[in-house]
């Protein structure tokens, strides 16, 4: 039944595509500036129906109707609602019908609220977008239909991944999903703006408050994970630079390029290429994302759904949309001459975006690197945390100092730039560098010179604030938050990284450990019955011998039974200046427990500012949609 | 058409990339161990860590059984499993045993084996873990059991329990 009106739903979703592709190709030859409401009507249509469609399998999900393979291989009826809801999405065929209706979303908005643009750039937008949906619902269809039946119904489902059942899993995939699936709208409006010669300053402010949307989405979404690997996984930090986080960073590298770069075109009618490069490149992205995390090609712990088959579709798509793009993109490209003063904003700004490239491109061949050397050489190694230490982080000390000094610009022309106070500030930075080093007392050149830029910019950030607040200048606020963001963000990454204490060892019941000013003490063990999983819970008394002061921490291994699974939950204690982080796990048929223990200065600072800098992009909407 | 080597050169870029992508997926992906049952092993050569011969696929050969286990004198789920593997080389001569010591030190693994026995016919080191990677290992202790012809019967991952040990038994007889 619900398998009946899902496919339905799915193949009213394909007709619609199809006339609104028609309906705007014709609309497009007729010389006026208003939009057929036909093509309204089918856009509307078409959102209702993927909503419902998508609303048909949660159904399926809540009921827990094990007639659709795909309820029966990810839910179970005695998982918590909330859980069985977040299975929708959970997995690679549900997901994908996410994406479809951020797709169908995005298309709709796109065409109702660019209503003031050029009525054929907004319907070659429409047209692309909708063969987009058309390739993705095909996929859907013929490899991995949520809809799928199953023969005889089963009774009981073999229930979502345990890792999976985690709040904040439950939301980083919509989050993610809208980042990166939104970014399909601008890769439209990109092709349709070659296609139409809707161009300049038109095109930026076409495109800028989407760029801002799914920038601001990407950003929480990559952090949700962050959170989740750290509170779920168990891993104890806060990005392991595995491939699959990577995948997720390309895009974000590439559109934060393109949300900087759009601002020269918006504001000064140049870098139209560059942006056009860019919008094409983020979606580009967000697909060999995706195909590297659907294929199996890359090997993560992250790759809970992978299937070779769904591989070669994303990979044909992705090389349609590639070469498509390519060749349109050739066909129309005209040389442009940049004039920029050296010293200008959007000097800067360009100076930001090679950075970005360069980061760009180092995470793209530390991903790309692996699987060239298996293909080609039959050699497997894996690019890991040192790859990228050494060729990012140094450069992330003149990244930062540029991002201190580049706003103090102004665009076209700078005069003069009062600098003095800016030097204060630098010095000021210095000093303060030197009181962490009195405090911790280590050091480090590369951290230290990589805290005294983040202060810096830090220090630069109140004062831009302070000024902007006196001068009225609103608009600065979304900059100054991100940017003070990414400041905390790096310094406290910083800190974190050059003072955080860990310590492995094994311990049975009634021992105890000593650690620097730490002691540890494993009290007992306790053992729960919950709804659908056991758990073993340690009891740890941790004393802090120099303050006296003394906390209990409970880290849990649970034994989930459907899918029978071995789960560690870390007992987290997070607090404003650090995290104390402990998990065990169990030694076979030994009275001993492996510990791990670790103290980590300033880790929920790193999850703050990280929001922070989506903060920014969120105030950006806020005080646009004021303006209108 | 004008010739114009920069579009040449992004054309052919991307094309490289997405055959690297096509031929990747094409490969046969060695971490997916869900389907090893019924493949044959692949070839290896690793060094004794008692003399300076080189263990490979030939000597298994002669084994009607090969239990292949990976441990390492710092995996204290090994420690374990041990009693089992020195249960099934004490009691049963159709079966040889194989460890291969998985990123460790020499010193450790011998030690290791003398505190706790020796079960094994052999013993091989993998310094870098990279041999046992191709075996489709994810992490220790793990086991495959495997015929003469080579071709692997059994996967065990974690230590070994009664019930697994059971399990050995039965397939051997």
């Amino acid at each position: 039944m619900l398998s009946n009106i899902g496919e339905i739903l799915v193949f009213l979703i394909l007709a619609s595509s199809f006339l609104i592709i028609y309906n705007a190709y014709i609309d497009i030859k007729i010389r006026n500036q208003v939009v057929k409401r036909m093509i309204y009507n089918l856009s509307l249509f078409q959102i209702t129906f993927t909503i419902l469609c998508f609303f048909t399998l949660i159904i399926g999900f809540v009921n827990s109707d094990f007639s659709l393979i795909n309820v029966y291989e990810n839910s179970h009826t005695t998982k918590p609602l909330f859980y069985k809801i977040a299975g929708t999405w959970g997995n690679h065929e549900g997901s994908l019908l996410l994406w479809i209706n951020i797709l169908v979303l995005f298309s709709f908005l796109f065409l109702v609220f660019n209503f003031k643009h050029n009525k054929k750039f907004r319907l070659y937008t429409l047209i692309i977008q909708n063969i987009l949906i058309i390739g993705f619902i095909i996929f859907l269809l013929l490899n991995s239909n949520p809809f799928s039946l199953i023969y005889p119904v089963p009774f009981e489902g073999l229930g979502l991944n345990p890792i999976l059942q985690d709040p904040a899993l439950a939301i980083h995939p919509p989050l993610l999903y809208i980042g990166f699936v939104g970014c399909s709208i601008y890769f439209s409006a990109a092709m349709a703006s070659m296609l139409s010669e809707y161009k300049g300053k038109e095109f930026a402010l076409s495109i800028k408050s989407w760029v801002q949307i799914s920038w601001c989405f990407q950003t929480l979404g990559i952090t949700v994970g962050s959170i989740w690997a750290y509170y779920e996984l168990g891993w104890g930090g806060f990005w392991f630079w595995d491939p699959v986080e990577n995948a997720s960073l390309l895009p974000w590298f590439a559109i934060t390029a393109l949300m900087h770069s759009v601002m020269v075109l918006e504001k000064r009618n140049s870098l139209y290429a560059w942006v056009i490069i860019l919008c094409l490149l983020t979606f580009i992205l967000s697909v060999t994302g995706t195909f590297l995390v659907r294929s199996g090609i890359l090997n993560s712990v992250h790759t809970f759904a992978s299937d070779p088959s769904r591989g070669i579709y994303i990979l044909l798509f992705l090389g349609l949309m590639i070469f498509t793009s390519l060749i349109i993109f050739f066909k129309k490209y005209k040389k442009e001459s940049y004039n920029f003063n050296l010293k200008t904003r959007e000097t800067f700004i360009l100076v930001n975006n090679w950075f970005m490239a360069f980061f760009l491109v180092t995470v793209l061949v530390g991903i790309l690197y692996p699987i060239f050397l298996d293909v080609v050489a039959d050699i497997k190694i894996s690019v890991g945390p040192p790859f990228y230490n050494i060729v990012i982080i140094p450069l992330i000390v003149p990244f930062l100092f540029l991002m201190t000094v580049g706003p103090q610009f102004k665009w076209i022309n700078s005069q003069k730039v009062k600098f003095y106070q800016t030097l204060f500030f630098f010095f000021g930075a210095v000093i303060i560098n030197l009181f962490i080093y009195y405090f911790f007392g280590s050091y480090s050149i590369l951290t230290n010179l990589i805290f005294i830029v983040a202060i810096f910019l830090i220090l630069q950030c109140f004062l831009d604030a302070k000024q902007s607040m006196y001068k009225k200048k609103i608009f600065e606020y979304p900059r100054i938050i991100s940017h003070f963001g990414f400041g905390l963000l790096i310094l406290c990454i910083g800190i974190n990284h050059q003072y955080s204490l860990e310590e492995d060892f094994n311990l049975q019941v009634g021992e105890s450990k000593k650690i620097n000013n730490y002691e540890i003490y494993f009290k007992n063990i306790k053992i729960e019955q919950n709804k659908n999983y056991q758990s073993v819970i340690g009891n740890f008394k941790l004393t802090d011998l120099k303050k006296n002061l003394i906390q209990y921490l409970n880290p849990e291994i649970r034994v989930y039974s459907d899918p029978e699974t071995l789960t560690y939950e870390a007992a987290i204690k997070s607090k404003i200046t650090s995290d104390f982080y402990l998990t065990m796990s169990n030694v076979s048929r030994s009275e001993y427990y492996n510990i791990k223990f670790q103290n980590k200065p300033f880790m929920i600072w790193i999850w703050i500012s990280a929001f922070i800098i989506a903060l920014g992009g969120f105030v950006q909407l806020m005080l646009k949609k004021n303006e209108n | 058409m004008k010739i114009n080597i920069s579009k040449i050169i992004i054309f052919s870029f991307v094309t490289f990339f997405l055959s690297i992508f096509w031929l990747g997926l094409k490969k046969d992906n060695n971490y997916n161990t869900k389907n090893i049952i019924g493949n044959k092993i692949s070839n290896f050569q690793l060094p004794s860590i008692y003399n300076n011969k080189f263990i490979s696929e030939e000597d298994l050969k002669e084994n009607k059984f090969t239990l292949i286990n990976f441990f390492a004198s710092w995996c204290a789920p090994c420690r374990a499993e041990h009693q089992y593997l020195l249960n099934l080389s004490n009691r049963n001569r159709e079966i040889k045993i194989l460890g291969i010591n998985f990123k460790d030190k020499k010193n450790n693994a011998i030690s290791f084996l003398n505190e706790l026995g020796d079960p094994y016919n052999s013993v091989a080191e993998d310094i870098d873990g990279k041999a046992s990677i191709l075996f489709g290992i994810y992490g220790i202790p793990e086991s495959i059991l495997i015929n003469e012809e080579l071709v692997i019967i059994k996967k065990i991952v974690g230590p070994i329990d009664p019930k697994q040990y059971d399990e050995i038994l039965q397939l051997i007889q």
